[in-house]
């Protein structure tokens, strides 16, 4: 299992906000959804990245073990979409979990609840959830996607005991209608392992990937979050 | 010995010799508690802060940034009467001359420096002085001109080796202040007196007529010393009978040592915790409150921060932002385990709050990993809130310099009181690489440096090949190095002696030959690039090489990766070997640090194209940081190489500069807190030298550049020292700003 390779777009080896104390975060590359906001347009291609074995990765890892877990922290996945690569994850998690590393999933959870999945998740100690958009319709518009998966995944998680952080971006006009938030806010309270809400501001710092790439940045005219928007949310949310 | 003034202290080897460190571990209480003891301002010190910051308001619009210069008197100890902010306000008296900020001439460092200061700011100096420094009295800068070597001068104009303290002070030596208030003047003669009876041997030669001149000219200044605080009403020939006298002791020690040298950094040492001692005791006795306590050490500290030097606009280039390095180690573990934080170590940083946060004193926490998790947690507060603090591994220290050592400058350990450096600045080693290549001409100018060797003169770099004649070319750049450092210091001996300062020293002390080197992460990257790539040189019609081309990618310095580190940690070894070489002045031992404080600036734009792909005129990276935009895999890889570095390799230090924004450090203050503390145990645990912790937002210092006046006391820190940000020159700025910040997205 340690040989098997996984996709890798890039490392953070100082993440400080993608889960509980210091983290190790692993960037996969890939990821099926077409979100118009995405910071990292760059990690959407399935035939890029870098090419690394779980034990490579492992190795990796473990320089970094004084500062993770003086820090009560761990290992992050995110991407791309990490749940793209499955059997990868499997393995590398199972291997962090011997060597009592805290490990966490940041997804959109626009899955079905296979088998393997299920797997993942079970060697998985948070999940980061990044609700796309309550509302359906809106979400397809937004993502190309139907929330239906994400909801359900979410249900699976709170019903098999996995903590949640929910992630929910601001984005002006498009996320944060008071109808919207009071829906997510619902569905939150549906949920039995909801530990945290984070509230990310929308920013364009990543529109010059898209340039980069070549394509046409969809959301131009979107302005970016301010503070107050942030506390509008946090107050029709009740956080 | 015995005195009124030792009672309550528990008696030890310390009352029969001078020993410090033994008053301390006898006496002192450690402190594992939190900040909530701390004490607010004064109204006497708020007050007093205000006076000052008009003070710094008036300096900072006057011409070069000078307020005022008395160019007729020579600075001595006791040269100037007294001066004072406003008598009734100030608990700690003592200014360098008879005015705040107003700076003194001393031109036994070199009469044309003191000149040209002058010229720089319209003031002229007087006639008299400037006829007997030229024509009666040889100054060190002088005396180093009359021996330097013609291949010195050539190599010190191309910048191969730069910064020399040849022609300013010295510095990097640090009186243990602290004997003055625990054993009085008069105590201290009488301990020189007795030096002076041991040098009375059957056969007298130049060293025993050395020493017994030096000797001789500490117990003038001891001497002197005691005039200069008469003139503040002192009697400083007793030890100091409480907390208030103890700080007011070794104020005027540390004040007399800035009237008499212009010093590039003249550090405190460490004094928090022996005044512990004595603030505890008065608390005790019911004489001193929680709240006078903190004003006392308020005052001196604002003192501190009035502590000036008269510079030329070179050396501002070199080490910008008017820096005094007034440095001070705080924290640290003893060698019986007990912590050596105590509340006044507490006190001493609370000063960036009541006093809002500056660059001054230089504030080094000396961490271990079993530092009290209240103090740690105080410290990381303070960094998030101020980027004023600094951080230096006491646990890797310990083993090298015991428990009492200082910090001279930025990252230079040295047992107080029994230790001392010639300051060498640093020589340029990315230069050294291009030279090898060149066969010994510069890059830039197309001049023949170095003794001549054989260029390469293949299309393509072949790693071997450049080892072997970068290898030749350490060897010559060391050796005119250490002899160009022989000259410096043997002549400011001669001419510039710091005679307090080495009174306050005991007779045989270990002297350490301080070299340095620039450009490490340069020279590693291209190195590298040669080895795992494919550099392609192109030459110019002369045969000089001056730019290269690289085919392929190649590992980088930063990354956490040992294909790289490992070459420059080899550099690092093969340099410091050569150094041990040589023969050097007082039989000195060699050491070396890897800082270039903001010189890293100055460095890269005298460098040409480097083999990495560096653009000629760029700047390096500071110290020992990965060059601007090179490391990929964020800041805790960029930690683990510069971990990597052996201490043993660079016993003067190996800094790193890091500079995070808030929001990369965490997404409250709680874990900003946390975070950052587990960042220093986790770098420290894995033998990390020096962190300079930097936390604040691109965006306040682009404001900051545009409006200064909106931020008067902004304070960050860069390679070794802390630096007001608005006093930096604008190229300074603008690399801070755009090339050292940890930010993700």
């Amino acid at each position: 299992m340690k040989d098997l390779i996984g996709k890798i777009h890039s490392i953070e080896t100082f993440g400080t906000v993608d889960g509980p104390g210091v983290r190790f975060v692993i960037f996969m590359q890939g990821c099926h959804l077409k979100c118009k906001y995405c910071h990292n347009r760059d990690t959407w291609d399935t035939t890029e990245g870098t090419h690394m074995s779980v034990s490579e990765l492992i190795e990796k890892i473990q320089k970094y073990e004084e500062y993770i877990k003086l820090s009560n922290g761990g290992v992050t996945v995110t991407g791309g979409e990490p749940l793209l690569q499955p059997k990868f994850l499997i393995a590398l998690f199972t291997e962090l979990k011997k060597l009592g590393f805290h490990t966490a999933l940041d997804t959109s959870g626009m899955f079905p609840i296979t088998p393997e999945i299920k797997q993942v998740l079970n060697l998985t100690d948070l999940v980061l959830l990044d609700i796309k958009h309550i509302n359906d319709e809106k979400c397809k518009n937004l993502v190309g996607f139907s929330n239906k998966l994400e909801l359900e995944f979410a249900k699976y998680l709170s019903d098999n005991n996995i903590p949640i952080w929910i992630r929910q971006v601001i984005i002006p006009g498009i996320t944060d209608s008071e109808e919207d938030l009071l829906s997510l806010k619902s569905f939150i309270q549906s949920l039995k392992t909801v530990q945290k809400i984070e509230l990310q501001p929308y920013h364009n710092m990543g529109v010059f990937k898209w340039d980069n790439l070549g394509f046409e940045y969809p959301l131009k005219n979107v302005p970016v979050a301010t503070d107050k928007d942030i506390e509008r949310a946090k107050r029709i949310l009740g956080i | 010995m015995n005195f009124n003034e030792w009672k309550d202290f528990k008696g030890g080897e310390w009352r029969h010799e001078i020993n410090v460190r033994n008053f301390i571990q006898r006496n002192y209480t450690p402190y594992e508690g939190n900040d909530e003891f701390l004490a607010n301002p004064t109204q006497r010190t708020k007050k007093l802060w205000d006076m000052v910051l008009d003070l710094y308001e008036k300096e900072k619009k006057s011409k070069g940034g000078v307020l005022d210069v008395d160019a007729e008197t020579v600075s001595t100890i006791s040269s100037h009467k007294a001066g004072y902010i406003d008598k009734d306000l100030e608990q700690i008296v003592g200014l360098q001359t008879d005015k705040p900020l107003k700076r003194a001439i001393m031109p036994n460092g070199g009469i044309r420096i003191v000149e040209k200061s002058c010229e720089a700011i319209d003031v002229k100096l007087s006639p008299e002085v400037e006829e007997i420094f030229k024509n009666y009295r040889r100054t060190h800068n002088d005396g180093v001109f009359a021996a330097y070597t013609p291949e010195i001068r050539a190599a010190r104009s191309s910048h191969i080796i730069t910064g020399l303290p040849d022609g300013y002070g010295r510095g990097r030596i640090i009186g243990d202040y602290r004997r003055i208030a625990l054993y009085g003047i008069d105590a201290l003669i009488e301990d020189k007196n007795e030096v002076m009876q041991s040098l009375e041997v059957p056969s007298i030669f130049t060293d025993t007529v050395r020493d017994r001149e030096e000797v001789h000219d500490q117990i003038d200044a001891l001497n002197e010393l005691k005039e200069m605080a008469k003139a503040y009403g002192f009697d400083i020939s007793r030890p100091a009978a409480n907390a208030k006298e103890a700080i007011q002791w070794l104020y005027f020690g540390y004040l007399g040592s800035t009237k008499e040298q212009n010093g590039a950094a003249m550090s405190l040492g460490r004094t928090s915790t022996f005044l512990d001692i004595y603030i505890e005791r008065d608390i005790k006795n019911g004489i001193l409150t929680e709240e006078e306590a903190q004003e006392l050490m308020d005052h001196f500290v604002m003192k501190l921060r009035l502590i000036r030097f008269l510079r030329t606009p070179e050396y501002n280039e070199l080490f910008s932002g008017d820096p005094v390095w007034v440095t001070e180690g705080i924290g640290g573990m003893g060698v019986d385990g007990r912590t050596l934080v105590t509340k006044n170590s507490f006190r001493m940083l609370h000063t960036l709050v009541n006093l809002g946060p500056a660059p001054e004193p230089n504030m080094t926490v000396l961490w271990s990993t079993r530092l009290p998790d209240g103090f740690k947690k105080f410290c990381a507060k303070l960094s998030v809130q101020t980027s004023s603090i600094q951080y230096e591994n006491d646990d890797l220290m310990r083993e090298f310099w015991g428990d009492d050592y200082s910090i001279a400058c930025c990252v230079s350990a040295m047992r107080t009181g029994k230790q001392m450096q010639f300051f060498g600045a640093r020589c340029n080693l990315a230069k050294t690489l291009l030279y090898a290549i060149n066969g010994g001409r510069d890059e830039i100018t197309g001049k023949q440096v170095a003794s001549r060797f054989e260029p390469i003169r293949s299309e393509y770099l072949d790693f071997d090949e450049v080892m072997e004649k970068f290898d030749n070319m350490m060897d010559w750049v060391a050796r005119v190095y250490v002899n160009a450092l022989n000259i410096i210091h043997f002549m400011h001996d001669k001419y510039a002696y710091e005679k307090l300062e080495m009174a306050l020293h005991d007779q045989n002390i270990l002297r350490t030959m301080a070299c340095g080197i620039a450009g490490l992460s340069v020279v590693a990257d291209s190195l590298s690039a040669i080895k795992y790539a494919k550099v392609k040189v192109i030459r110019d019609e002369t045969g000089l090489a001056i730019d290269y081309k690289i085919e392929g990618d190649f590992p980088k310095y930063g990354n956490d990766d040992n294909r790289v580190d490992d070459i420059a940690i080899n550099v690092v070894k093969r340099f410091i070997y050569k150094l041990r070489k040589q023969k050097t002045y007082r039989n000195s031992k060699p050491t070396l640090s890897i800082l270039t404080i903001t010189s890293n600036v100055v460095y890269g734009k005298k460098t040409g194209n480097t083999p990495d792909g560096r653009r000629s005129g760029e700047p390096f990276g500071p110290g020992a940081n990965p060059l601007h935009g090179r490391d990929t895999n964020g800041a805790l890889a960029v930690l683990n190489t510069i971990a990597k570095l052996p201490y043993t390799y660079a016993e003067d230090g190996i800094s790193y500069t890091f500079s995070i924004t808030p929001k990369t450090l965490g997404k409250d203050e709680e874990s900003r807190v946390n975070n950052l503390t587990s960042l220093l145990d986790g770098y420290f645990a894995k033998r990390g030298h020096h962190i300079n912790v930097n936390v604040f937002d691109r965006a306040l210092l682009v404001d900051a550049m545009e409006h200064p006046e909106k931020y008067p006391q902004l304070t960050i820190r860069v390679s070794g020292y802390a630096v007001n940000f608005v006093k930096l020159t604008r190229e300074q700025q603008l690399d801070v700003i755009n090339r050292t910040i940890q930010e993700s997205m």
